[in-house]
Formats: C-alpha cells, sequence, structure tokens
C-alpha cells in the first residue's frame, strides 16, 4: 500500500480534492452564497498556522526540551484573548482602505509610502523563506522516508547532490504550480480568495483528524494510554528529566520570549493576515474563533509529548530523526493506512502553509516592490498600454517561484543544520519586528514614517546579524568564526552574545536586541519631528478606526478629474469589464445613475483609488490616481480641517438628535399644559354660566316684582308690603352672592386677606351662636353645646372662622322642622387639633349628594318643595378657610337622621412648623 | 454595545490570567519532579491552566450571543 506509485497517485488525487473544494468556493462565492462566512470556518483556517513545524517538529522539539514545544501555542491563545480588540481594529481598517497585505497595511499607515511598503515586502520575504524551506524540508524527508518504506532509512543528502537529483526541488516546483493555479487565477480587487479559504479549512480539519489518529495510536495502541507511556520513561533517566522541567537552556526567559514571539506571530505573520484579516468575512466571526482557534491548538498538542516519549523509547539508539517520529512510529508498527494518513496530514499542513504564505507574499511583492519600481521607471509604457491585469498575473506567479525557489535555496544551504522548530523560530523573530510600527501606527498618532523606517530597518539588521547569519554560519555556509570571536575579532559584537548578553538562548537574544533597537529606533525617530500631512491623515485614519463607524470617512481630497480618465486607469489594472461594472454600481449606490457628470468628485476618486489599492496596494494606486486627477495639495491644516470638521459633524448632528428628543419632550408638556388650560377654561365657563344663572334668578324676581308694583298702582297696601319685601330679600341674596363669588374667587386665586391669630376656639363658636340666636329662635329650635374650656389655641383668621361657624349654623337651621329643630354644637380635642360638629336633626342628606354640597351652586335638597334660599357657596368657602388653615370639612349624614358637618384646626404650636408662608403674615 | 465592551473586558482579563498563568514564576511551582497519575506534574498543569482560559474566553464570548 505504501508503494512508490500509491504514494504519488494518493497525494495527486489529495492535491486535486483540495483544488475541487477550492473551485466550489470560488463558484458559491461568485453566486453570492459563500461557504466561508460561518465562524468555525474561519477559525479553521485559522488554523493555517499549524504547518509541518506543528505535525512533525513539534514531537521532534518535544524530544529534546521536553514541555519546550508549547510556549509557541499559549502565545496565539494569549494573542487571541486580545485579537478582539487589535484584531477587530485591523479588519475594520483594512476594509475601509481595502488594503490587501501587511506591506499595504504599514505603508498606508505611515503616508502611502512606497519605501516602506518595499521594505515591509523584503523583510517578510527574507524572514518568511527559512519557514518556507522548513515546509519543504518536511515533505521532502516524508517522502524520502515513504521510499525506504518498509525498511527506516533517515534520508541524508551530501553538499555534492545536484538540484536535478534532488526530489525536494520538484517538489519545490509542485507546490509553485499548485499555488499559482489557487491563487492567481484572476485578478481580485479585494485580494479575497473565499476558495482558498475552503480549502485551507479543510486542510486543518485532515492535519488534526491524522494528528489525532497517530496520538491515539501511539498512546493507546502502543501503550496503555498516558500513564504507562510515562510510567515507562521511569526506566531511561535522560528521558525523564527532560519531562519534568522547563528546558534548562533557555529557562524562563526563553520561555517567557517564545510566548511573546509566537503571541506577535500570529497576527503579522503574512499567512495569519491574510486569513484572520484579509478574507475576515463578518468581524462578528472574531467571537468564535477567539476561543475555538485556542481549542484547536490544544487539542493538536494533547499527543504531542506522548508521542514524542513514545518514539524516544521505542527508537532509542537507532539514530531516527524525532521530527520524523509522527510517521515513523506508525511506519515501525507496519500500520499502512495510519502511515498514508500521516502523510496525507503532513502534506496538508506544508500545503496550506505554502499557499497562503506565497499568495500573501506574492501580492506584497507585486503591489508594494515591483509595481512601485515600473510605475518609478516605465511610467510612460504602463500610461500606454491599455490591460494591465495580465502584467499584474504575470508578476504574482513569477513572485510566487521566485519565493519557492528561494525556499528551496535555504533549504540547501541552511537547512540541515537546524530542526524544524529552530528553523520556524528565525522567521517568527522577522516577523516580530513589524509589530512595534504596526501597534504603534495603530493606538499613536505620532508614529511618523521616518520612525517606521528607521525602527523596521534598525529591527531587521539586528535580527539577520542575531539570527540569519549565524544560521548560515552553522550550516558551514559563512565561515563561522566570527560567531565566536564576533566580527574583525572585536568580542563585544559576537552575533550571538551582543555587547557581552549572555546567557540567553538566541531567540530570547535576538527579541531583546531586535526590540530594543526596532522600537527605540521607531519611536526616537518619530518623535524628532511632527508627522507631514498625508502621515496626519493617515494616523487619524488608523487610530480612529473603530470610533468612526458611519459611512465613509471625510473626503481628503481636493483637485479635478475626469470620470472617463479614472474609469480607463482602473480597467487598465482590473480589466475594462469589471471597470465598467464597478464604476456603474458605485454610480447606483449613490443613486445618479443617469445623469453622469464628466467631473469627477472627491468621492469618486477616492472610490476609484480604493479599487486600484486593491489591485496594486495603496502607494502606487495613489500614484497613478494622481498622474490622471489634478490634485491641489491640501496643507496640514486643511486636512485636520476637514478631519474636524468631520468629527464636528458628528457632534452636530448628536446634538440635533438630542435637542430634537428635548423638543419632543417639551411639545408633550406643552400639548398636557394646553390641556390642563383647556379644563381650567371650561371650568371657568362653567362657574360663569352659573354664577350669572345664579344672579339672574334674584334679578328676574326683582324685576317681576318692580313691574307689578309699577303696572298696578292700585294694588293693595298688604301685597304691596309683601312685594316691596321680597324685593328687598331676594336684593340681600343677590349682595350676598356677589360677595361671597368674590369672595370664593379671592381665596382661590390666593389673594384673599388673612389675618391668622392665636384663638379660642370656643370663644368663637359661642360669639357664632349669639350671631344665629335670632334664627333659632324664629324656628323654635333648641341649641345643645358642650364646648370644654382650656384648651389650647388655634391659629386662624377669627372672621373667617366666624364665617365658617354662621354658615354651618345657619345651614342647620335652615333644614330644620318648625318647632321640632334641635342643634348640637360640640368641641373636642383630637392628637394633633380641636374639631368642631355641628349636627342637626333635619332632613338629612344623600349619600350621593354628601360631596355635592361641597360644590359650588350646588343647593340640595328637594328643590320642588322647597324654594332654595342658599347661595350655593357658604360650604365651598367654608372649606376654602378650613383647608387654608390647615384643616378639614366633612360631612357625616343620613338620610332622616339629621347631618352633621365636622371641622378639624390643628393646634397653634404644632402649625408653627408647618405653617405656610401666607398663613404666617 | 454595553455588552460588546463586557466582552472585551472580560478578554482583556482572561489575557492577563493566561499570562499569569503560563509564566514565570506560577510556573515554577509546578515545576518539579511530581506525577499525577503517572503523568508529569508541569504538563498536567499547563494543559489544565491552558484549557481554563480557552474556557474563560469562550464563555466570555459565547454567553454574550442572544
Amino acid at each position: 500500500m505504501l508503494e512508490p506509485p500509491v504514494v504519488i497517485v494518493v497525494s495527486l488525487l489529495y492535491l486535486g480534492l483540495l483544488f475541487a473544494v477550492a473551485w466550489w468556493g470560488d463558484r458559491r462565492a461568485d453566486q453570492g452564497r459563500s461557504i466561508i462566512a460561518n465562524p468555525t470556518i474561519y477559525a479553521l483556517s485559522m488554523a493555517v498556522y499549524c504547518t509541518t513545524w506543528t505535525f512533525y517538529g513539534s514531537v521532534g522539539r518535544a524530544a529534546v526540551s521536553g514541555i519546550g514545544f508549547l510556549p509557541v501555542y499559549l502565545g496565539p491563545t494569549l494573542a487571541m484573548a486580545l485579537g478582539w480588540i487589535v484584531l477587530l481594529k485591523m479588519i475594520r481598517i483594512v476594509k475601509a482602505n481595502r488594503i490587501t497585505s501587511i506591506a499595504d497595511f504599514i505603508s498606508s499607515r505611515y503616508g502611502k509610502s512606497h519605501g516602506l511598503g518595499g521594505l515591509v515586502t523584503i523583510i517578510a520575504v527574507i524572514g518568511i523563506i527559512p519557514y518556507i524551506s522548513l515546509q519543504l524540508k518536511a515533505v521532502s524527508n516524508t517522502v524520502g522516508l515513504l521510499l525506504g518504506y518498509p525498511e527506516i532509512v533517515m534520508p541524508h543528502r551530501s553538499a555534492a547532490m545536484t538540484v536535478g537529483a534532488d526530489i525536494s526541488f520538484y517538489i519545490a516546483l509542485i507546490l509553485a504550480a499548485f499555488t499559482i493555479v489557487f491563487g492567481t487565477r484572476h485578478l481580485d480587487a479585494t485580494e479575497r480568495h473565499e476558495g482558498m479559504v475552503a480549502a485551507i479549512a479543510m486542510e486543518s480539519v485532515v492535519k488534526l483528524v491524522a494528528f489525532l489518529a497517530v496520538g491515539v495510536f501511539v498512546t493507546y495502541g502502543m501503550y496503555n494510554g498516558f500513564g504507562d507511556i510515562f510510567d515507562h520513561v521511569e526506566v531511561r533517566e535522560e528521558v525523564r528529566g527532560l519531562l519534568k522541567a522547563i528546558p534548562s537552556g533557555d529557562g524562563y526567559t526563553g520561555w517567557f520570549s517564545l510566548i511573546v514571539l509566537s503571541g506577535l506571530a500570529i497576527l503579522f505573520l503574512p499567512r495569519q493576515f491574510q486569513v484572520a484579516v484579509v478574507e475576515n468575512v463578518n468581524e462578528a466571526h472574531l467571537r468564535r474563533a477567539a476561543w475555538l482557534f485556542p481549542l484547536y491548538l490544544l487539542l493538536i498538542n494533547i499527543f504531542v509529548l506522548p508521542i514524542a516519549v513514545g518514539g524516544l523509547l521505542h527508537f532509542a539508539g537507532q539514530g531516527v530523526d524525532a521530527d520524523t517520529f509522527v510517521l515513523t512510529l506508525p511506519m515501525s508498527q507496519r500500520q499502512e493506512g495510519l502511515t498514508l494518513l500521516v502523510f496525507i496530514g503532513g502534506l496538508s499542513s506544508a500545503t496550506g502553509m505554502v499557499i497562503v504564505e506565497t499568495i500573501a507574499l506574492s501580492t506584497m511583492v507585486c503591489n508594494d516592490l515591483v509595481m512601485p519600481m515600473l510605475l518609478r521607471h516605465n511610467r510612460a509604457a504602463l500610461e500606454e498600454s491599455k490591460d494591465l491585469s495580465g502584467l499584474l498575473l504575470g508578476i504574482r506567479r513569477g513572485a510566487i517561484v521566485v519565493i519557492l525557489l528561494l525556499g528551496y535555496l535555504y533549504f540547501r544551504l541552511a537547512g540541515e543544520a537546524y530542526a524544524l522548530v529552530a528553523i520556524g523560530l528565525i522567521s517568527f523573530s522577522a516577523v516580530a519586528q513589524f509589530a512595534p510600527a504596526l501597534i504603534g501606527g495603530m493606538y499613536w498618532r505620532g508614529g511618523t514614517r521616518g520612525g517606521a523606517l528607521a525602527g523596521l530597518s534598525a529591527g531587521f539588521m539586528v535580527w539577520t546579524y542575531t539570527l540569519l547569519l549565524p544560521s548560515f554560519a552553522k550550516s558551514g555556509w559563512l565561515p563561522g568564526d566570527f560567531l565566536m570571536q564576533g566580527f574583525f575579532g572585536v568580542e563585544l559584537l559576537r552575533p550571538q552574545q551582543l555587547f557581552g548578553l549572555a546567557g540567553m538562548g538566541e531567540i530570547a537574544h535576538c527579541l531583546f536586541w531586535s526590540f530594543f533597537a526596532n522600537i527605540g529606533a521607531y519611536v526616537g525617530v518619530s518623535l524628532l519631528r511632527p508627522p507631514m500631512v498625508a502621515e496626519a491623515t493617515q494616523a487619524t485614519l488608523f487610530v480612529d478606526a473603530l470610533k468612526d463607524t458611519g459611512q465613509g470617512g471625510a473626503v481628503l481630497w481636493r483637485g479635478r478629474a475626469q470620470v472617463s480618465d479614472l474609469q480607463e486607469l482602473v480597467g487598465r489594472f482590473l480589466g475594462p469589464a469589471r471597470a465598467q461594472s464597478a464604476f456603474a454600481a458605485f454610480a447606483r449606490r449613490r443613486g445618479n445613475s443617469d445623469d453622469v457628470t464628466p467631473e469627477a468628485d472627491a468621492k469618486l476618486v477616492q472610490f476609484a483609488e480604493s479599487l486600484l489599492a486593491g489591485a496594486i496596494g495603496s502607494a502606487s494606486a495613489r500614484v497613478m490616481v494622481a498622474s490622471v486627477a489634478k490634485e491641489e495639495p491640501l496643507s496640514i491644516e486643511e486636512v485636520m480641517h476637514i478631519l474636524d470638521e468631520a468629527s464636528q459633524l458628528r457632534t452636530y448632528s448628536r446634538e440635533l438628535e438630542r435637542k430634537s428628543r428635548e423638543l419632543t419632550a417639551a411639545t408633550l408638556e406643552l400639548q398636557a399644559a394646553n390641556e390642563r388650560l383647556q379644563e381650567l377654561d371650561r371650568v371657568k365657563d362653567d362657574i360663569m354660566s352659573s354664577v350669572t344663572h345664579e344672579l339672574r334668578t334674584p334679578l328676574t324676581s326683582i324685576r317681576a316684582l318692580s313691574e307689578l308694583l309699577r303696572d298696578d298702582p292700585k294694588m293693595h297696601l298688604p301685597d304691596r308690603e309683601r312685594f316691596l319685601g321680597l324685593i328687598v330679600s331676594e336684593t340681600e341674596r343677590l349682595t350676598r352672592l356677589i360677595n361671597q363669588t368674590l369672595d370664593l374667587a379671592k381665596i382661590e386665586s390666593g389673594r384673599a386677606d388673612w389675618n391668622g391669630c392665636e384663638l379660642d376656639l370656643k370663644e368663637v363658636i359661642e360669639q357664632s351662636i349669639a350671631a344665629t340666636s335670632q334664627l333659632m329662635r324664629e324656628k323654635e329650635a333648641h341649641v345643645e353645646v358642650d364646648l370644654p374650656d382650656n384648651l389650647p389655641l388655634i391659629l386662624a383668621d377669627r372672621d373667617r372662622l366666624i364665617q365658617v361657624m354662621l354658615n354651618l349654623l345657619s345651614n342647620a337651621v335652615k333644614f330644620l322642622k318648625q318647632g321640632s329643630g334641635r342643634i348640637s354644637v360640640t368641641l373636642g380635642r383630637r392628637a394633633d387639633g380641636l374639631e368642631v360638629s355641628v349636627a342637626d336633626n333635619g332632613p338629612g342628606i344623600r349619600p350621593e349628594d354628601q360631596q355635592l354640597v361641597f360644590e359650588k351652586f350646588r343647593q340640595v335638597g328637594d328643590t320642588m318643595t322647597a324654594k332654595p334660599s342658599g347661595t350655593g357657596l357658604g360650604l365651598p368657602i367654608s372649606r376654602r378657610i378650613v383647608e387654608h388653615f390647615g384643616g378639614q370639612l366633612w360631612v357625616e349624614s343620613a338620610p332622616g337622621e339629621g347631618a352633621t358637618f365636622r371641622f378639624t384646626l390643628p393646634f397653634a404650636h404644632a402649625q408653627q412648623v408647618e405653617v405656610s408662608p401666607d398663613t404666617a403674615v | 454595545m454595553h455588552r460588546r465592551v463586557l466582552a472585551g473586558d472580560r478578554l482583556i482579563a482572561a489575557f492577563f490570567i493566561g499570562c499569569v498563568l503560563f509564566n514565570y514564576p506560577l510556573l515554577s511551582i509546578f515545576d518539579r519532579p511530581a506525577e499525577v497519575f503517572n503523568v508529569p506534574l508541569l504538563f498536567v498543569y499547563i494543559f489544565l491552566a491552558w484549557a481554563f482560559v480557552i474556557g474563560l474566553m469562550a464563555w466570555s464570548v459565547e454567553r454574550l450571543v442572544k
């Protein structure tokens, strides 16, 4: 089953399957039914982080340094916890500015600088080459091993081996061809590759399944579980020491640097940037990926140590490279199916990495290195050409081949001297150099192009000197003595003990010095001068990326351009048809599809530039657009003004919203007030009509009687006297009515005069009874009085209080039967004041009328039999008076049993606390 | 928005917890020759701490899904 033809056919079938998945993914994307718009797929695509380094190298590392393989997976876990903030911001920036690579990101941040983009590209390519050679080494090693099956023979190459006879050369070419077909079939303005992401996600599943299968097989097939494997270790001293401690060589410093390094790598490796940021479909997917991707890392690492230990025990003394244990353990057990699965898993991890990495790098090489050079030197030729999309694709394909061949070259030069993981760490250290410029650029406005250039250059040079050159030296390609003696024999310059810094692992050493130089130069140079216009503009766009969630930002462009020129320009890079449809779509979005003005406005220019930025990078796009648009340069004041204006506009609109909310509230209040007013008005009308009605009645009778007297001069004297008596009493009633109406109006409007003083209520009551004694006598009513002495004083207006008492007494008398009436007046003490009651044995008041008697102009009683003689205002006024002095007035009654009016008044001392201002006068 | 801020704060907390759990000096407590069911203590500790941090992150973000 492991004969070479079978292996080759299965491998090709697998690559074919990948291609089919990718094709299907692209097709679905074109139809608008994306298959990668799914947080799980997104997390799986991030697992492109796990390359053959993880698949084969982790075991090799574990066999040398025990638990030391782990920090490079702990770092990404921590980075993903921060990813919510950092990655989210990167995604926003990338989407808003149509950024397609990490070089574009940095160049765009620092004022769309060509130089910076180029430098980042060079660092990325040089830094990543060892990493690609690692994949080549792993694949060619495993292919070599499979060819030796059933024997386990370590493939080794001699320096004399010609390129033509070297299997890894062909593997490099196959991978290049595969990547070209995969990633550069057509040009997309956003550089998104949905099909590729789908295939990568599938590969992540395959490699995880394969690795877990080996792990289970070794742990539970060859041994009896975790405990059993580690139990066997007890026999072998050197293996035992390995497992129980942090590797002594690096110590905690090394451990910590690996965590930092890998945490940065997960953000800044070109392929991670590609899948996590550029290919992100929906930023909400970050949420699931934040824990799913670390979980993937945990799963793929569970069996690393058992496999490493199993391999060490099984192959003790046989000279089998620990980097190959994953494959050689199933081989040694004659597990052909499992071996093939492992091989495919390893192939998955290698192809996944190579595809994404080289596509990302080729985009960078094309957009940030080759295009700027062409623009500078062959501008005329570029401007003549009608369609440049073919040229762009050609550049990218060429870049892919060159990058893979450089990987192969590094493999030939230095690959043999290092284990897989050590090679990978060299690359990690290189991309970590992007961190200061990139993170600084996202959170610090002050970073300048000069600072970024200085920082990146310094960091890269230190990396080259302390890590890359020593890797060449160790493989014998450079003379090794400079490692020991330093350049020019200066010991202080020894690459791996720079300035005498010893006692660190080479990675920690490089990380410290390179960051020291990088951050120092970045911050130092940035602080030399204030940012220029373009830098300040971009800084604001980047730093405030999370603030402005509205559509688009301010348009920082002023000038003149023709729509046709712009469309033709974009057409040259994207193809005329694509440009046509993009411009049409843009016009539709802005709602002016019909009248296409020849003059382009700033928004259209920006749109064209962002379209181009996707294809040729933001710096080149700026140059190209400038070639057709007559741009008038903006001063820094103007730029800041526009940006300020934008933020002011946002402030204004927020202010406006607040105002309109307040206005709504005020309107509601007004409505309520208006309703209240209307209600009051209605009440006033009622009163007016009542008053006029009440006035008319006596007036009418006065008039009628007067007319009778006038018309009949011969009227008998008794009649005449009776009529005149009626006229006088009606006039009196009228006067009383007018007085009381005025009185009530005064009280209600608060303009009444109150002469509050301390009173003895008993005296007031006696005086009132005396005043009504004539009335009582007329009705022959009997008055009972119960007025205790020495009660506390109350605070009230004497005359008003007498008014109340007179009212109550005369009311009582009014309804008494002639001869048998009885009135009882009592004064009693209550908890907080005095209570007065005036009871009669008249007809009583029906319960439903007991409230009505306190309403104005309401006179209850049998209006059919008894003509109302009161004004209907006495009780309402009395109640107002009592309430004014803090008391209450109410009635208790049942029909036929008389009525008892009671009122209370608080004590004078207690009242002093609660007295209302007008009472105290 | 408030819920997003909360998730962000929880993740930052998870980050710092992870930083402490995965590094010196806490790590050195478990860096000694001891075993849990025959498996080296350090190995067990790191995987448990790792799983804990991942669980914390999952809880942080998934609890906010309505």
